[in-house]
């Protein structure tokens, strides 16, 4: 009664505040309830038999006891106390160090028509005395009744039951206990006694569906009074940490972007890619037929991502993680390094392990665990084979969803075979990624070669190129393809043609050669007649130049003979003057 | 009440004392002293004053009337208004 008051003075101090809600502490659960189950209020679990309504109780009260210090009463109506703690060991749930510890008190109440006769009027008060007592004597504020339905299977007097039912819902209202009430599922009905009538805050309807014999548990919350509350059906999963649902369509479209980019480990794809990779948080994804090398890029992105320091979870669909690491090693592409110091974790499970949304929560839960900065899907079209191509698409429309929201990025690979279906697969997804790497085979001259082009990528520069893929004991690499005059040349025409280039460039420069040798030749020819030349003209010149020299002699002489002449006309002496100022 | 064994041992819980725990209470004795005089011991145990004993006998709803001796456990709920019934749940006398 006092938390009762205290609730309600709360509420009247805060009139416009919203429902309280006691967190479940089940991962997603308190997602898609907005907050969790509705405080200090009964809240029906209910679903078919095996569905996951003892689970989901246990839980909520051990994560109330662990998580949120909130001791809780486990009534089982069903099975004895001591079963409910072998059978939730499994999930790492100590109930019998819980209850010493006085976190958690569990009752079994075992009812057996075949002990009990009715005679006259009577109640339930020994159930309320009960339960009041266990809720005292721990200072319980969550409370579970697991499965109170079978009361109606013990007692006979099915009225007075109901009314002590109401008075029972009712009163654990006003011990202001929050309470799960589980129900088995009825015909046309949510549970087969109508409980649903004395709950009406909140319903939960558990369902378990088979599908192409794959089994998917599924969750709805059928009514939240006083809530804002997700209406889908949302796959959940029960594993070896318990219950996870999946909150699967994000109701919000303001995911925060970032320009920063991501190297995809293999340079040259960088290099087509504007020169500096992906975005980061963005998705990504190789197709390509089969064996041309999917498996190898996504390797080498896991590869440089490791390198840098980054985590990565790769999900392997389709092999076994030690394969994917031993046939990377013939690439040049260690992962096992990267797995053993911490960055890589592989992921491995096959796709008809279970179905898709199943898968869906077993990926987020792995994601939300380890944290990557790169998650690799290796490949998603062997989804196809426990879907439709819608279901994959929505499969993938909210993995995409949430992995942008986390800034996480992802590299999808999907195998393309010539075939309509898985076309269409291709074209469904790619609307929903922002990068798309296409593998083709180029077949030509009795020989099969891969060429990469980049079909698509939001938001920045691309090579509009076709390249030729190699893969090589080096690694990864991508080579210009040969444009030639007969078309795109790759493999061994390429280098042919290469080889061809070569030799022609190699007579080239023999001719060039040759040629420079005659130039050599006719020049030292050329030199030597000019040197004859010369010498001719000099002996001309000499020959001039003797000529000259006989006339100047002779007229000298001829001047001397004058002279003497003259003298010896004169009779004077001085012969030597003018012939040495001539001179 | 005597401390020899009795052959027949009943152990009756209430919560209060309520219309219903009367009725039943009185019944009872009624029904005993006519055919197990001197052969019973009758046990009321009220759940308000001690609400731990519930587990024990797995009580549920209240009045409860449970057989202690002879075995096998046997309870009757309700008022004890229906003699032949208490009779026979107690297998006092034969169905």
């Amino acid at each position: 009664m006092k938390t009762n008051n205290s609730t309600k003075q709360k509420k009247e101090n805060k009139k416009l505040s919203e429902l309280q809600k006691t967190p479940t502490g089940i991962s997603g659960l308190d997602d898609v309830t907005g907050g969790g189950l509705p405080a200090g209020r009964p809240t029906l679990v209910c679903g078919e038999a095996g569905s996951g309504k003892t689970m989901m109780s246990i839980e909520f009260i051990v994560r109330g006891a662990m998580q949120f210090n909130e001791p809780g009463v486990i009534m089982t109506f069903e099975e004895h106390g001591d079963e409910l703690a072998v059978n939730v060991a499994s999930l790492g749930f100590d109930l019998k160090k819980l209850q010493a510890d006085k976190k958690i008190k569990m009752d079994y109440v075992h009812i057996s028509r075949a002990e009990i006769r009715e005679t006259g009027e009577y109640d339930l008060d020994g159930l309320f005395i009960r339960l009041g007592h266990a809720i005292d004597s721990i200072k319980a504020k969550r409370v579970v009744l697991d499965t109170i339905e079978n009361l109606f299977g013990g007692l006979d007097n099915e009225g007075i039951l109901r009314a002590e039912l109401r008075r029972l819902f009712t009163w654990l209202k006003e011990k202001g206990v929050t309470a799960i009430i589980t129900g088995e599922r009825g015909d046309g009905k949510l549970t087969r006694y109508g409980l649903e009538e004395y709950v009406s805050d909140c319903v939960i309807l558990l369902d378990h569906r088979v599908v192409n014999q794959i089994s998917t548990r599924r969750m709805r919350i059928v009514k939240y009074r006083g809530s804002l509350h997700g209406t889908n059906e949302y796959p959940f999963l029960i594993d070896a940490e318990g219950i996870a649902v999946l909150p699967v369509t994000s109701l919000k479209l303001d995911k925060a972007v970032t320009s920063e980019r991501i190297s995809s480990g293999i340079p040259s794809i960088d290099e087509m890619l504007g020169g500096k990779g992906f975005f980061r948080g963005s998705s990504i994804l190789v197709s390509g037929t089969a064996g041309t090398g999917k498996t190898s890029i996504a390797a080498n992105f896991a590869d440089g991502v490791c390198s840098n320091k980054e985590r990565c979870l790769f999900f392997a669909f389709e092999e076994p993680p030690h394969q994917i690491m031993r046939n990377m090693r013939s690439i040049n592409v260690d992962l096992n390094k990267h797995v053993k110091a911490g960055f890589l974790k592989f992921f491995a499970a096959r796709p008809t392990l279970y179905g898709l949304e199943m898968h869906l929560v077993a990926i987020h839960k792995e994601i939300l665990n380890f944290k990557p900065s790169v998650v690799v899907i290796d490949p998603i079209t062997n989804f196809i084979s426990i879907g439709t191509l819608g279901e994959v698409k929505n499969m993938l429309v909210r993995l995409i969803d949430f992995l942008q929201n986390e800034q996480i990025t992802v590299l999808f690979t999907a195998l393309a075979l010539n075939d309509i279906a898985n076309d269409q697969a291709d074209e469904s997804i790619s609307s929903l990624v922002d990068t798309w790497l296409q593998i083709k085979d180029i077949e030509a001259n009795g020989e099969r070669n891969r060429g990469m082009y980049v079909m698509k990528s939001r938001g920045m520069k691309h090579s509009n190129q076709v390249r030729e893929f190699v893969i090589s004991d080096n690694g990864l690499e991508l080579i210009d393809v040969y444009v030639g005059p007969d078309g795109i040349l790759t493999g061994s025409a390429r280098e042919a043609q290469m080889v061809q280039e070569e030799t022609g460039a190699a007579i080239h420069n023999y001719a060039l050669s040759r040629k420079d040798r005659e130039i050599m030749r006719k020049r030292q020819v050329l030199e030597s007649k000019i040197a004859s030349l010369n010498s001719e003209f000099e002996s001309v010149e000499e020959e001039l130049n003797k000529v000259y020299e006989e006339e100047e002699l002779r007229k000298q002489i001829l001047n001397k003979n004058r002279e003497t002449i003259q003298t010896i006309r004169r009779g004077s002496d001085k012969e030597d003057e003018p012939k040495n100022k001539k001179r | 009440m005597t401390t020899e064994t009795k052959k027949w041992e009943l152990r009756l819980y209430i919560a209060g004392h309520t219309e219903k725990s009367v009725t039943a209470l009185n019944n009872l004795r009624r029904y005993c002293e006519e055919h197990l005089k001197g052969q019973y011991k009758i046990e009321v145990i009220d759940l308000l004053r001690k609400p731990q004993l519930a587990e024990g006998d797995q009580i549920l709803a209240t009045p409860t009337l449970v057989r202690k001796v002879p075995e096998p456990i046997r309870k009757i709920i309700g008022d004890l208004s229906n003699e032949e019934k208490v009779l026979v749940g107690l297998n006092i006398i034969p169905a």
